[in-house]
C-alpha cells in the first residue's frame, strides 16, 4: 500500500515537474503588428513570415540552446498603425509577458518609438520593418536591422535609368512619411551624382487619394521617369492614375506597393512598373543555413496560398537570424546573443546580412542588397521579373515602358 | 484659505497621492505606464472641461495645445540644448500666448461654428508643421537617448517624468476647482447658461472667454512636452491627433462635464477600458464600437455623465465631490 | 500654361463632387441645426454600396446611384429616429456628440468587416485629351451626374410642396408647427435626404479614387470647408463653393508644393468662419434656407 502510494506520489510529482520543465523551455518573443490601421496590409505579410518560421522551428523541436531545446512562443498585440500605444505595448511585452527577445513593429516611425523602450530595458529587438537609418544614429545597442536601409532603395532603379538614358529627367514624388522621405533624399543625391536631372521633388500627404493635379504637374515638368510613392495604398493609386491620365512616362519606379501580388489587379496600369525589393522569389542566394529560396517560397505558398513578397521573407528571416545567433551563443542570455549578432556575417535565403557595430550606427544593416523587380507582360499575363542586378536577373529590363 | 477646509480639496490630494504611491510601491513599471496615459487623459479632460463644462464652448481641436507644447519642448531640448523643466515651461507659456492670439479670432464665434473653427486650427497647424523644416516636417524629431543622461539615465528619467505628469494632473484638478469656486468661474458658468444674458448682467464675456481659453492651453502644453519627451519621437499625426481630441470630449462627457472630479473619473475609466480592449484578442476590433455605444447612451439618456447620475441618486455627494 | 489650365479644369470637375458631398451636410445643418458627424462615413457607405452592388450583383456602376440614393434615404431616416430625434431643440453640442458616437460605432463595425484594405470600383471610361493632358472619363461623368443630382435637389426644394415645407421648417420650426406642418416628419425626411446625398457622392467618388473604411474623414473635413464657404443651409451655395475649392486646389498645385495645399485650405476655412459667417456667397446676397 505504501509502495503504491509512493508510486502515485512520484507520478504526481512527476506530472507536475515534467510539464513545468517543458514549459520552462520556451523562448518568448514579443512584437506588435498593425492588425488595423493604414499599415495593415504589409504588416500582415511580415507576421505571416514570422509565424511560418515559428511553426517550422517548433516542428523541428525548437531552438537548440546548448543541450536543451526551446520552443518558440509569440506574444503579439495590435498597435493600430499608431505610435501612441507602441511604447505601452512594448513595455508590457517586456515586463508583463516577460519576452526575452522582440520583433519590431512595421514601419520606421513605429520602430523608432518602440526602440526607446527596448533600449531602456536593454532587450534585443530585430528590425524587419524599419528601413530608416536615422533610428540607428541615436546610440542604440540592441536594435538589429536585417533589411537594407532606406538610403539604398532606389540605387538599382537609378542605375538602370542611367544605363538606358544618361540624360533622363526624373520626377521624385513621394509620401510625406519618414521612410519615403529618407529613400528619396538619398536617391536624389545619387541621381544628381550620376548626372541625371531632377525635374521635380515633391511630397504629398500620406492619405492622398487624388493625384490628378500632381500628375499634371509631372507631365508639365517634362519628366521622363517617375520615382517615389510610399506604402501600398498611395503607391497603387499612383500607378492607376498615372495610367488613366496617360502620363506615358518611360520609366516608373514605385516604392513598396508593386511588390505584392495584389498589384497585378491594376492590369495595364501595372505593366512596366518597377519596384525596389528587399527580396524576390527568383533570387539566387545560396544559404549557409535555413531553407533555400525555393524551399521557403514553396512552404510559404503551401501555407498561405500566395507567393511570399519581401515583407514576408523579412518576417521569416528575422526569426532565422535570431535563432542562429542563439544557437551559436549556446545561451539565451542577452549579452551572449548580442555578441553573436554583432559578429554575424552570413548568407541565408534572404541574402547577405552583417550588422554595423560602429557606435554611431550600431545595428544598421551593412551587407544586404536590394534587387529591382519589374512587372512585365508574358504570354498575355502580368509577371513580376527580377531585372537588376543584371548578374542575377531573370529577365531583361523593359525600357521604355511606354 | 477657505479651500483647505473644503473636503474636496483633500479628495484631490488623495487622488494625487494614490497616483504617486501605487506604482512606486513595488517598482511597478507596468502600472506606471498605464497610469501615465491616465494622467495625460485626466489633464487634457480637466482643462477641456473649463471651456466645455463651465463656459459651454466645445473645443474639438483641443489637442493642438498638447501637440504644440510637445513640439516646443522637444525642439528646444534637441536643437538648443534646453533642460527638461525649462523647455516644458517655455512650451507652456508659448502655447498659452498662441492660444490667446487664436482666441482673439475665433472666440467671437458661437456654438457649432466655434467647434468647427477649433478643428480648422488643429488641421491647419498640423499641415503647417508637416511642412516646417526646423521642426522636422513630416518626419518629425527623434530624441537621442543621450538627452536622458542629465536626468540620471532612462530608467530614472521615466520615473521623474511620471511624477511631473502627476504633478501637472494635480495642478489641472486644483486649477479647475479653484476656477469653479471663484468669481471668474461663476462668470464662466453664467456664460455657459446664456451668454447674452450674462453680458447684459455685467459679465465681461469676451475677456473671460479669452482668459479661460488661454488658461486651458497651459497645462496640456506642459503635459505634451513631458509626454513627447518620454516618447523620444514626435511627428505631426501623433501630436495633432484629432481622434484623441474627440476622445477627450467623450471622457469629459462620460465623467460629467461641469464637475471637477467628473473628467478625472471619466478619464480613468475610459483609459482602463481602452487598455483592456486593446490587449484583449476578441475585442481589439470593437473598441470603437463600444466607445461609440457608450457615448451614445450617455448623450441620449444621461447627459450629466456619471457624476450627473450620482448626484441625482445621492444629492449629499455634492458637498464632497465637485 | 496648358498644364495650369488642365489642373483648373480638372479642379472644377472634382470640386463639383466636393460640392455634392457637402450638400448633404449643409442641408441637415441648415434645417435642424444639427451637424451630422456621420457624414464622412455615409460617403464611405455609398462607396461600399457601389462596390458591393457593382461587384456582387453585377449591376453597372452608374446604375447603383438610384439604389444608393434610396438606401441612403432609409438609413438617414433610421439614424434620425435613433440618434437625433430626442435631441432636437437641445444645444447643438448634444447632436454633435450623438452623431459622433454613431460614427464611432459605424467605423468600428466597418473596420471589423472590411479591415483597412484598399478597395476599387473597377470602371474605366474613355477620357478627353487636351494635348498631353487627359481628363479621365470618370471625372467628367461624375461632374455631369453631380449637376443632375443638384438640379433634382433644387427642383425638390423650390418647386414641390414638401420642399417648401422643408424650407419652412428651416426658417422656423415653431412657426411651421403653428401652420400644421408635421415638423418631426419633415426633419426625418431632411435627414434622410442629407444622408442619401452623402451616399450618392460616395458612389461618384468611388468611380474616381480608391477608398478604405477610413476614407470618410478627409471628405468630412472638406465638406465642412465647403459648407462654411457656401453658407449654411444653402445647397446651391455648397455646389458653387465646392467648385471654388476644387479650383483653388487646381490653381495651387502647379505653383507650390502639394503638401502646402491643406495648410491653405484650413487657414482659409478659419478665416472665412471668422470673417464671413454667412459664407462667402452670403456677401453676394445669395442666402440659403437659413438666413444668418
Amino acid at each position: 500500500m505504501i509502495k503504491r502510494m509512493n508510486k502515485l506520489l512520484l507520478a504526481a510529482v512527476g506530472a507536475l515537474i515534467v510539464p513545468a520543465a517543458f514549459a520552462a523551455n520556451t523562448i518568448t518573443i514579443g512584437m506588435t503588428a498593425s492588425r488595423t490601421g493604414a499599415l495593415n496590409v504589409d504588416s500582415t505579410y511580415v507576421m505571416h513570415g514570422a509565424e511560418l518560421w515559428r511553426d517550422e522551428v517548433n516542428a523541428a523541436g525548437g531552438i537548440k540552446v546548448g543541450h536543451k531545446h526551446y520552443k518558440v512562443k509569440f506574444v503579439s498585440y495590435d498597435d493600430q498603425s499608431q505610435g501612441g500605444r507602441v511604447q505601452q505595448l512594448y513595455t508590457r511585452l517586456i515586463l508583463q509577458d516577460k519576452a526575452q527577445f522582440l520583433f519590431g513593429p512595421y514601419s520606421s516611425g513605429l520602430t523608432a518609438t518602440a526602440a526607446v523602450i527596448t533600449e531602456q530595458y536593454g532587450t534585443i529587438m530585430m528590425d524587419s520593418g524599419g528601413a530608416e537609418s536615422k533610428i540607428f544614429e541615436l546610440g542604440n545597442k540592441y536594435l538589429y536591422q536585417i533589411l537594407t536601409s532606406a538610403a539604398h532603395y532606389l540605387s538599382g532603379s537609378i542605375a538602370v535609368l542611367k544605363e538606358h538614358d544618361p540624360h533622363a529627367k526624373i520626377a521624385f514624388v513621394y509620401s510625406d512619411d519618414p521612410f519615403s522621405k529618407a529613400v528619396v533624399q538619398a536617391a536624389k543625391k545619387e541621381a544628381e551624382a550620376a548626372g541625371l536631372t531632377v525635374a521635380m521633388d515633391e511630397s504629398y500627404p500620406p492619405a492622398t487619394t487624388d493625384f490628378t493635379a500632381i500628375i499634371n504637374k509631372i507631365i508639365s515638368s517634362g519628366a521622363d521617369a517617375f520615382m517615389g510613392g510610399g506604402h501600398y495604398a498611395d503607391g497603387a493609386t499612383l500607378a492607376r492614375q498615372l495610367h488613366d491620365q496617360k502620363a506615358n512616362l518611360k520609366w516608373v519606379s514605385i516604392l513598396v506597393a508593386p511588390d505584392s501580388a495584389q498589384f497585378a489587379t491594376l492590369g495595364a496600369g501595372a505593366n512596366g512598373v518597377s519596384v525596389p525589393s528587399q527580396w524576390e522569389p527568383q533570387v539566387k542566394y545560396k544559404p549557409e543555413f535555413g531553407p533555400t529560396v525555393a524551399q521557403f517560397t514553396k512552404r510559404y505558398h503551401a501555407k498561405y496560398g500566395v507567393d511570399p513578397d519581401y515583407h514576408a521573407a523579412g518576417g521569416y528571416a528575422q526569426g532565422l537570424l535570431l535563432q542562429h545567433a542563439i544557437e551559436e551563443a549556446g545561451s539565451i542570455e542577452r549579452d551572449k546573443v548580442a555578441a553573436k549578432l554583432n559578429a554575424m556575417d552570413v548568407t541565408t535565403f534572404w541574402g547577405h546580412d552583417k550588422f554595423d557595430t560602429d557606435p554611431g550606427h550600431h545595428g544598421l544593416q551593412a551587407a544586404h542588397d536590394m534587387v529591382l523587380a519589374q512587372w512585365q507582360m508574358k504570354d498575355g499575363k502580368l509577371v513580376k521579373e527580377m531585372v537588376w542586378p543584371t548578374a542575377a536577373a531573370t529577365a531583361k529590363v523593359v525600357y521604355p515602358i511606354h | 484659505m477657505t479651500m483647505l477646509r473644503r473636503p474636496f480639496f483633500w479628495v484631490i490630494g488623495a487622488i494625487i497621492l494614490a497616483f504617486v504611491l501605487a506604482p512606486t510601491y513595488g517598482n511597478n513599471v507596468g502600472l506606471r505606464e498605464s497610469l501615465v496615459l491616465a494622467a495625460v487623459y485626466i489633464t487634457l479632460a480637466s482643462n477641456l472641461n473649463m471651456m466645455l463644462g463651465y463656459a459651454g464652448y466645445v473645443n474639438f481641436g483641443s489637442i493642438v495645445f498638447f501637440g504644440l507644447g510637445g513640439y516646443f519642448c522637444v525642439w528646444l531640448m534637441s536643437a538648443h540644448g534646453w533642460s527638461l523643466v525649462g523647455a516644458t515651461l517655455a512650451g507652456g507659456v508659448a502655447v498659452s500666448a498662441l492660444a490667446l492670439l487664436f482666441g482673439l479670432g475665433i472666440l467671437r464665434l458661437r456654438g457649432a461654428y466655434f467647434a468647427l473653427a477649433t478643428i480648422g486650427i488643429n488641421e491647419a497647424i498640423m499641415a503647417f508643421v508637416s511642412n516646417f523644416g526646423p521642426w522636422g516636417g513630416a518626419s518629425g524629431i527623434y530624441l537621442s537617448p543621450a538627452l536622458f543622461q542629465p536626468l540620471g539615465g532612462a530608467g530614472k528619467a521615466l520615473w521623474l517624468i511620471y511624477y511631473l505628469l502627476v504633478g501637472v494632473m494635480g495642478l489641472s484638478l486644483y486649477l479647475s476647482y479653484a476656477v469653479k469656486r471663484s468669481k471668474f468661474g461663476l462668470g464662466l458658468l453664467a456664460i455657459g447658461q446664456n451668454e447674452d444674458a450674462a453680458a447684459v448682467l455685467g459679465v465681461p464675456a469676451p475677456r473671460y472667454k479669452a482668459i479661460v481659453y488661454s488658461l486651458s492651453a497651459l497645462l496640456p502644453a506642459i503635459a505634451g512636452g513631458l509626454y513627447f519627451f518620454k516618447s523620444a519621437f514626435i511627428q505631426p499625426p501623433d501630436a495633432f491627433d484629432l481622434q484623441l481630441s474627440t476622445e477627450v470630449i467623450v471622457i469629459a462627457m462620460l465623467g460629467g462635464q461641469g464637475t471637477v472630479i467628473g473628467p478625472a473619473i471619466g478619464a480613468f475609466l475610459y483609459e482602463q477600458l481602452r487598455g483592456w480592449l486593446l490587449t484583449s484578442p476578441t475585442f481589439s476590433n470593437f473598441q470603437l464600437v463600444i466607445a461609440g455605444a457608450l457615448l451614445l447612451g450617455i448623450v441620449l439618456f444621461a447627459p450629466g455623465g456619471l457624476m450627473g447620475w450620482l448626484y441625482r441618486r445621492w444629492p449629499r455627494l455634492r458637498r464632497f465631490l465637485e | 500654361m496648358i498644364g495650369v489650365l488642365a489642373s483648373l479644369l480638372d479642379g472644377i470637375l472634382i470640386g463639383s463632387v466636393y460640392g455634392l458631398a457637402a450638400m448633404g451636410i449643409t442641408l441637415i445643418w441648415g434645417v435642424m441645426d444639427v451637424i451630422n458627424l456621420t457624414h464622412g462615413t455615409m460617403i464611405v457607405a455609398g462607396m461600399f454600396g457601389a462596390f458591393l452592388l457593382a461587384g456582387a450583383a453585377g449591376i453597372p456602376v452608374y446604375a447603383t446611384l438610384p439604389l444608393v440614393l434610396i438606401g441612403g434615404f432609409f438609413v438617414g431616416v433610421a439614424m434620425y429616429w435613433i440618434a437625433v430625434h430626442r435631441l432636437v431643440g437641445q444645444p447643438p453640442l448634444m447632436s454633435l456628440l450623438s452623431t459622433f458616437a454613431v460614427n464611432l460605432v459605424l467605423i468600428g463595425l466597418g473596420t471589423a468587416v472590411w479591415g483597412t484594405d484598399l478597395y476599387n470600383v473597377p470602371i474605366s471610361l474613355p477620357g478627353l485629351s487636351l494635348g498631353r493632358y487627359t481628363f479621365p472619363g470618370t471625372h467628367l461623368m461624375a461632374a455631369a451626374l453631380t449637376v443632375v443630382v443638384a438640379a433634382l435637389l433644387y427642383i425638390f426644394l423650390y418647386r414641390t410642396r414638401t420642399g417648401k415645407a422643408v424650407r419652412a421648417v428651416a426658417g422656423s420650426r415653431e412657426a411651421s408647427e403653428l401652420v400644421g406642418i408635421p415638423t418631426r416628419r419633415v426633419l426625418a425626411l431632411t435627414f434622410g435626404i442629407g444622408v442619401a446625398l452623402a451616399g450618392v457622392s460616395g458612389v461618384l467618388i468611388a468611380t474616381m479614387f480608391p477608398f478604405t473604411v477610413l476614407s470618410g474623414d478627409p471628405y468630412l473635413l472638406k465638406s465642412f470647408v465647403v459648407t462654411v464657404l457656401g453658407g449654411l443651409g444653402n445647397p446651391i451655395g455648397a455646389l458653387i463653393a465646392g467648385v471654388a475649392l476644387g479650383l483653388l486646389e487646381g490653381l495651387a498645385t502647379p505653383f507650390m508644393p502639394v503638401s502646402w495645399t491643406p495648410v491653405i485650405e484650413f487657414v482659409l476655412f478659419v478665416v472665412v468662419l471668422i470673417a464671413f459667417p454667412g459664407g462667402v456667397l452670403g456677401v453676394f446676397g445669395i442666402r440659403g434656407t437659413r438666413a444668418q
